[in-house]
């Protein structure tokens, strides 16, 4: 049981370059919208075809664009779970569900006590003589995944599943998801713009950025060492500079090959670590960077002068913007962003000034820089 | 009062209605698929009976289908009958003017089918033909009803290639409009009214049938909504 996709595609001024194998697991796609993670889910299913490549499910060649290998979508058995859920306005749920049944071609009876069961497992008995606008978001979903299984699809592939859902039943729907995948033993391909989602479901992921995919790595390993700029982006970090070894000479060996020196922040950091040569970047999360109160190692390394630019109150903690004094410009690039839960923020503010302008002294532990190639 | 009009028109409008429907439906879906340069061209060719008079139309019809045509004289040979001046000659200018309105009614639906219910269709493993009958066109089942129905309306209505291509003949090939145009001509102005009346009923009722789709379509689509 694995997938192993490797396709290009040209669109206009949009090239999809996608390469990946997945196993027997939850694979995620994370990336941006517009990215090209819908396309490749359709390249995948039969619906679009690439320029070039190979998509092979299962020792099976659903594609090879060399020996002319192209199977339709009908022939795939490759479930996909659209964003809008795709159930038919025209048929009742019982009828929408009895079209997925119809692939396998069994007999009629046999099909409506597989249609009832799916119903009965999917919390959807009672609700077979509704149109799908009848039912609610999650209801909807229940039904076009139902629609799915029934057809015992080879590969499940699901294209951003909670995007049309308000956040306590996508949490609900998540949870029900998990149970699902958990129990659906074959590959799934799992698609999302959201970090956390990817996270909590994968156990293995790519990244896509502007179309081009990043090479597959561990979920935690993606959020702990995303070792390149596209994937620590949308990880969810939002502090970078680019960065220059403090002394390229000095190879090995000694304390200096641990420093760095950030041109955007204009300042020198400890990593902690040798920084390989081919780091281009750093990136350091918001709540990982600290600002120093009272007493505490104002001096110490990795300690950065700035003057706040603004103070913002969030729903659980306090987002403050901020400038290191030794960069050279207030452009983007050199804006620091931290969060802090508010009570360190109230005790912060109760000995320090932190008006627009101020100075404040931030710390980052060198740990927490994670580095980056191109 | 000789029946004979109402019968032979509600006959023709019948049978171009079916013709219409169907080749309207496959015309709009594979026009729908073809590159722009082909579909602009094709949907010209295929409009342009809707705004040329309809006399135009009929002089392009005798053109093939004439006794002495390429067509028309074939036929004569071959089954000892003519195309023009027989009842069966006014479908054939019924469906030339009433095609593009069947046409594009059933584009304009087709263009607003979300494309994705096909492809799931696909995914799901059911053939295209499938997914054309079940869904793409039940999805878009408003929009060519009343697509059809106007294209029997105008079908019905239809004069000026008519008479061109099957003529009047009382009792043979005498439509409504035609027989309303022939009576007052003659001055039988009486009857030429009642008939007028019959086609009114029948007009009024079919604009009636297209309100209610149209009805139905909207709140169809605020329900959905």
């Amino acid at each position: 049981m694995s997938l192993y996709v490797d396709v290009e595609k040209t669109l206009g001024a949009f090239r999809l370059s996608v390469r990946f194998q997945a196993g027997n697991e939850v694979f995620g796609i994370l990336g941006a919208s517009g990215c090209g993670k819908s396309m490749t889910l359709k390249t995948i299913a039969g619906i679009e075809k690439p320029d070039r490549g190979r998509i092979v499910l299962d020792d099976q060649v659903l594609f090879d664009a060399e020996k002319g290998i192209d199977l339709a979508p009908q022939k795939r058995q490759v479930g996909l779970l659209f964003q809008n859920y795709a159930l038919f306005p025209n048929m009742t749920v019982e009828k929408n569900l009895l079209a997925g049944a119809r692939a396998s071609k069994e007999p009629r009876d046999q099909a409506k006590a597989r249609v009832a069961d799916m119903m009965d497992r999917f919390y959807l008995t009672g609700l077979e003589k509704h149109r799908p606008h009848q039912l609610s978001g999650g209801q909807q979903q229940r039904a076009a995944l139902a629609r799915i299984l029934l057809t015992r699809p080879r590969l499940l592939m699901l294209d951003e599943p909670f995007c049309a859902l308000d956040g306590y039943l996508s949490w609900k729907l998540e949870l029900e998801l998990m149970d699902l995948l958990k129990d659906f033993g074959c590959t799934a391909l799992f698609v999302s713009h959201k970090r956390d989602e990817i996270y909590r479901l994968c156990q293995r992921a790519c990244v896509m950025d502007g179309g081009i995919s990043t090479p597959a790595m561990a979920v935690k390993t993606m959020f702990e060492e995303p070792g390149t700029l596209a994937v620590c982006r949308l990880s969810g970090c939002k502090n970078y500079s680019s960065v220059q070894p403090v002394h390229p000479a000095c190879k090995d060996g000694g304390e200096e090959d641990r420093w760095v020196y950030a041109s955007d922040w204009g300042t020198r950091l400890n990593c902690g670590r040798k920084a390989p040569p081919n780091t281009a970047y750093i990136g350091v999360r918001s709540h990982d960077i600290h600002v120093c109160l009272k007493g505490e190692e104002e001096n110490g390394e990795n300690v950065i002068p700035c003057r706040i630019i603004r103070v913002v109150e969030d729903l659980y903690h306090m987002v403050v913007m901020a400038v290191p004094l030794s960069a050279a410009g207030k452009s983007g690039s050199s804006q620091i962003r931290l969060e802090m839960p508010k009570e360190r923020w109230n005790a912060y503010i109760s000995h320090n000034k932190a008006e627009e302008g101020e100075e404040i002294r931030l710390r980052i532990a060198p740990r927490d820089i994670l580095l980056l190639k191109r | 009062m000789d029946w004979y009009p109402l019968y032979n028109s509600l006959r023709i409008a019948a049978v171009s209605s079916v013709i219409v429907f169907f080749a309207g439906i496959f015309a709009a879906y594979y026009v729908a698929k073809l590159n722009r340069l082909a579909k602009g061209a094709l949907d010209v060719l295929l409009t342009l009976p809707m705004v040329l008079p309809p006399t135009v139309v009929g002089y392009f019809l005798l053109l093939f289908l004439g006794n002495r045509r390429p067509l028309g004289a074939w036929f004569l040979e071959r089954f000892g009958v003519g195309l023009v001046m027989n009842w069966y000659s006014a479908v054939f200018s019924a469906v030339a003017v009433a095609f593009p309105l069947m046409y594009r009614t059933a584009r304009g639906a087709f263009e607003s089918f979300d494309e994705t219910l096909a492809y799931a269709g696909q995914t799901l493993g059911l053939s295209n033909v499938y997914i054309f009958w079940r869904v793409r066109l039940p999805a878009c089942r408003q929009g060519i009803l009343a697509g059809a129905v106007l294209a029997f309306a105008r079908a019905l209505g239809e004069y000026g290639a008519t008479s061109m291509v099957a003529g009047y003949t009382p009792g043979r090939t005498a439509t409504i409009a035609t027989t309303v145009y022939q009576l007052w001509r003659t001055d039988n102005e009486a009857l030429a009214f009642r008939w007028v009346m019959v086609n009114m009923a029948i007009s009024a009722a079919v604009l009636l049938a297209v309100n209610m789709l149209e009805q139905n379509n909207r709140a169809g689509k605020e329900k959905r909504g």
